[in-house]
């Protein structure tokens, strides 16, 4: 073998161990969860409150909870979303406007989740006088998923071809019956799998709900949107680090853990199945 | 086609040109929110940090060796360990995963045949899709103890661990941008290197990441940022003394893990309230101009290669 | 249409804005020492009233008090005494304070029990938190490098600790944990470590040392394990736990606090590692009303 072709069998070699430890480091993360968090997953896990101080018990608080949150997220995040996305591609003209709406855009996915949840606390917890509840974290996770919705929003809307547009309003159709009939029917599966993996990233995050409404331990359910509530990743935060029998729960801290990352990948999952769905319909 | 069928004129009280600005309108609306939120972001942030140089000087907040806001003696505001502390995890965490990063982007885009990368790809996007608590609970349960057994020291939360997870979170975004940069080198490079007798290495190396340059810096660029602004990873991983700190195997507290521990604390409207905003303006600049610098390389590079 | 269709969710929407749920439930916020006897007697007092709520979480004792003075919880539990600052930030929003002691604590100094050291003064432990003695040889122990750890600033143990042992402040080396139970554990695995912790989470527990502490040189040294020199304040570092309100207490948060101090209340107090309220203290809840 020439010495080139070792420099190459040498050099693929490193770059095959550099995929290998991106494999590795996946494998490891979910191996610990999920060896170590399947014993303390039961249905009682899922279904039950926690007691005795959250050292037994369940997570079913939590659960609910994330759920809530989720849904103000979603009700904030997917039409404003795509509102801004069909703007962009249907009826933007390439200006200062549009490249200052790309650069805010590309800033706020930049911007630190922790931020968000300052920005959260004056706004709507202080502002808006949403106090912490539901309503603020959910919005305040709203306003975070916004640029990721209007990214998957454009993506899906560039995908949908040039051609239907023309014919449409090559037949004199108005821009927005354009829109509404030939433009916005191809890309609604697209747009909701990029926004529900949009959401599926902001039910798993903490910082922002931190200070806007998570609560530590509550007996009971959230019964209005105004009430605080439990969240999955706070309740593991929680478990991890802050509750006062540390080494006690740690067996409920990694069936939270398992929970949650089982939730996220189902969110991810659903998001597959709808694009699949949809287009199945659309296709009839 | 079956739905390209045009919807029967309705006889409205609006006339249909008017129909049609208002609904231009709206979506304008909806496009400028995203600046108006931009703009909301920086200006509560800024109004609301303003009023703690009332009591601390923007200097001693700047250049402060110091973060007490609590102390028996004189409350202090020095942000310098946290910046410290938040660019020795950042650096820690970009050792570690751009060099990975390349290294699996290259594969990706060069070596690996179709299969592999239907199933590296997917990986790669699963990972980022962990939450980050996840990851910082494993850094307590599981990489506190190996570093604490492989570096013969008591306490595993330290700056290494912190870096170790960020590199692990900034992994997936480094190496999708870097493999859509080498892909976006024009092809006629790689014949060319090809066809003057250069192996597939060299030409990986010698060409086509030097062309793919200005993209592996954004890509970089972003991974740093994404790295800066992490809360819950380095708040549950590093240990959070607040003092300056001294080495990769000490305990480190940065920007984003002093706002959370300590905005649970304080009561609205005080002094340390206003200066944890100024922090939250700090972190808010800071990651406004890596991603003005990412943006300005990722836009070099699509001219280049256009 | 659309119209109609989104018109009608936008009402049932705000709907569920009507009143908050469970406005008669009792908030208890705060102290990570107090946490687990209050989670106790909140059990237990649940189970004997049932229908009503309290939802204890801690925190520390900074973010209890903090909670109080922005209104958001019904009593903050505290192991230290607010400060001045905090009371008038408290009435700039309208909460005028309100303190109850509810048990007795001998915050106890641990240290690893392979360390053979067993006794400290208060003016060596200061010393010691401030920095200035770094090596456990200067106060008479091994040569040994002395690891700090300590509690997170919103935690009323590291201020009532700083205020009444250091008067100073703490070394910025010292390790910040998050609650009482994982110094417990540290100090369990680091041979070298220092650390303070209340009394009640450290009773039943082995592979660590409780020190004998005096108030100074010529007193002397006394342990938190003693009730009696806890009571008698021959231990030095004994504080009262408290628990804060807002002006005169609602029915609810009445009755409860009036359970805590009842002779039931007071024997799970005990239970939980805590010492009873002494004449003293029983005296001033009584100005306070209870």
């Amino acid at each position: 073998m020439k010495a080139r072709n070792i420099h190459q069998f040498i050099g693929f070699g490193i770059l095959r161990l550099c995929v290998f430890m991106v494999l590795s480091a996946l494998f490891v993360i979910l191996f610990d969860i999920f060896s170590k968090g399947h014993q303390s997953v039961s249905w009682e896990f899922i279904s039950a409150m926690p007691r005795k101080g959250m050292t037994e018990g369940g997570i079913f608080p939590a659960i609910v909870g994330t759920f809530f949150v989720t849904v103000i997220t979603a009700v904030l995040s997917i039409p404003m979303g795509m509102g801004c996305a069909v703007y962009l591609h249907e009826y933007a003209k390439d200006g200062w406007v549009t490249r200052l709406i790309r650069m805010s855009i590309r800033n706020l996915s930049g911007v630190p989740s922790i931020v968000y949840g300052l920005f959260g606390v004056v706004l709507f917890v202080q502002l808006l006088r949403l106090d912490t509840s539901i309503l603020s974290a959910g919005l305040t996770l709203g306003l975070m998923t916004l640029p990721w919705t209007i990214t998957a929003s454009e993506e899906a809307l560039k995908n949908v071809p040039q051609s239907y547009r023309d014919a449409s309003l090559a037949l004199g159709a108005t821009k927005w019956q354009t829109v509404r009939t030939n433009v916005l029917p191809y890309a609604v599966p697209g747009m909701l799998t990029g926004t529900i993996l949009g959401l599926s990233r902001a039910a798993g995050e903490t910082a922002p709900i931190l200070f806007t409404g998570a609560a530590f331990y509550l007996p009971f359910l959230p019964k209005s949107l105004s009430d605080q509530f439990m969240a999955l990743p706070y309740h593991l935060y929680i478990m991890a680090t802050q509750h006062h029998a540390i080494d006690k729960v740690r067996p409920l801290a990694y069936g939270t853990a398992l929970v949650l990352i089982v939730l996220v990948f189902l969110m991810n999952f659903t998001a597959v199945i709808v694009r699949y769905k949809l287009r199945k319909v659309k296709m009839e | 086609m079956q739905s390209l069928v045009l919807p029967k004129r309705k006889s409205s009280w609006i006339s249909n040109s008017l129909k049609e600005k208002l609904i231009h309108g709206f979506f304008f609306l909806n496009g400028i929110l995203s600046v108006l939120v931009l703009l909301g972001i920086f200006a509560l942030l800024l109004l609301t940090a303003i009023p703690a140089f009332r009591e601390v000087n923007i200097f001693s907040f700047l250049f402060g060796l110091d973060w007490n806001p609590t102390s028996y003696v004189k409350e202090v505001y020095g942000i310098v360990p946290m910046l410290v502390s938040t660019f020795m995890v950042t650096l820690g965490a970009l050792v570690i995963a751009v060099p990975i990063g390349i290294g699996t982007a290259a594969y990706l885009s060069d070596v690996a045949n179709p299969r592999v990368r239907e199933i590296v790809k997917p990986v790669v996007e699963i990972l980022a899709g962990i939450p980050s608590v996840v990851i910082g609970f494993l850094g307590i349960v599981l990489l506190g103890p190996i570093i604490a057994k492989v570096f013969n020291i008591h306490n595993g939360l330290n700056a290494l661990n912190g870096s170790i997870l960020l590199a692990v979170m900034a992994l997936p975004t480094i190496i999708s941008i870097t493999e859509d940069a080498l892909k976006n080198v024009p092809v006629s490079y790689e014949s060319a290197s090809l066809a003057l007798g250069a192996t597939k290495w060299q030409t990986v190396i010698k060409v086509k990441i030097p062309a793919a340059l200005s993209g592996i810096i954004a890509a970089t660029m972003l991974g740093m940022g994404r790295a800066i602004g992490e809360t819950m990873t380095v708040l549950m991983a590093t240990g959070c003394a607040p003092a300056m700190p001294e080495s990769f195997l000490g305990p480190v507290r940065t920007l984003t893990s002093s706002i959370a521990i300590e905005l649970g604390e304080v009561a609205y409207n005080t002094t340390h309230y206003y200066a944890l905003f100024a922090l939250g303006l700090v972190l808010f600049i800071l990651t406004f101009i890596i991603n003005l610098i990412s943006d300005i390389y990722l836009h070099k590079f699509e001219k280049v290669n256009r | 249409m659309i119209g109609k269709k989104t018109l009608s969710l936008l009402i049932a929407f705000l709907m569920l804005f009507s009143a908050k749920a469970h406005a008669d439930m009792l908030q208890i916020k705060g102290s990570d020492t107090l946490i687990n006897l209050v989670q106790a007697l909140s059990e237990q007092y649940m189970q004997k009233n049932p229908g009503s709520y309290i939802a204890v979480t801690g925190g520390g004792s900074g973010t209890g008090v903090a909670a109080l003075i922005n209104n958001k919880c019904d009593i903050a539990n505290a192991s230290r005494l607010m400060k001045a600052k905090e009371i008038e930030q408290a009435l700039n929003n309208n909460v005028k304070v309100n303190r109850i002691v509810i048990a007795l604590d001998g915050l106890s100094v641990i240290v690893n029990a392979d360390n053979p050291l067993f006794r400290l003064t208060m003016g060596e432990i200061g010393k010691i938190f401030r920095g200035e003695v770094t090596n456990w040889s200067e106060v008479g122990g091994e040569n040994m490098p002395i690891t700090l750890y300590g509690r997170q600033s919103n935690s009323g143990t590291f201020v009532f600790f700083r205020d009444a042992v250091l008067k100073g402040d703490y070394s910025q080396k010292m390790n910040r944990m998050n609650g009482n139970a994982q110094i417990v554990a540290a100090i369990k695995q680091d041979k070298s470590g220092i650390g303070y912790v209340g009394v009640g989470y450290v009773k039943n527990a082995t592979g660590l040392t409780v020190l004998k502490v005096a108030a100074n040189p010529k007193a002397d040294y006394a342990s938190p394990l003693n009730s009696a020199d806890v009571k008698s304040g021959k231990y030095p570092i004994s504080r009262p736990l408290n628990q804060y309100i807002n002006g005169t207490p609602t029915e609810k948060i009445r009755d409860f606090i009036e359970y805590e101090l009842s002779p039931t209340g007071q024997r799970i107090v005990e239970e939980e590692g805590f010492f009873p309220i002494s004449e003293e203290y029983k005296k001033f809840n009584e100005k306070a009303g209870f």
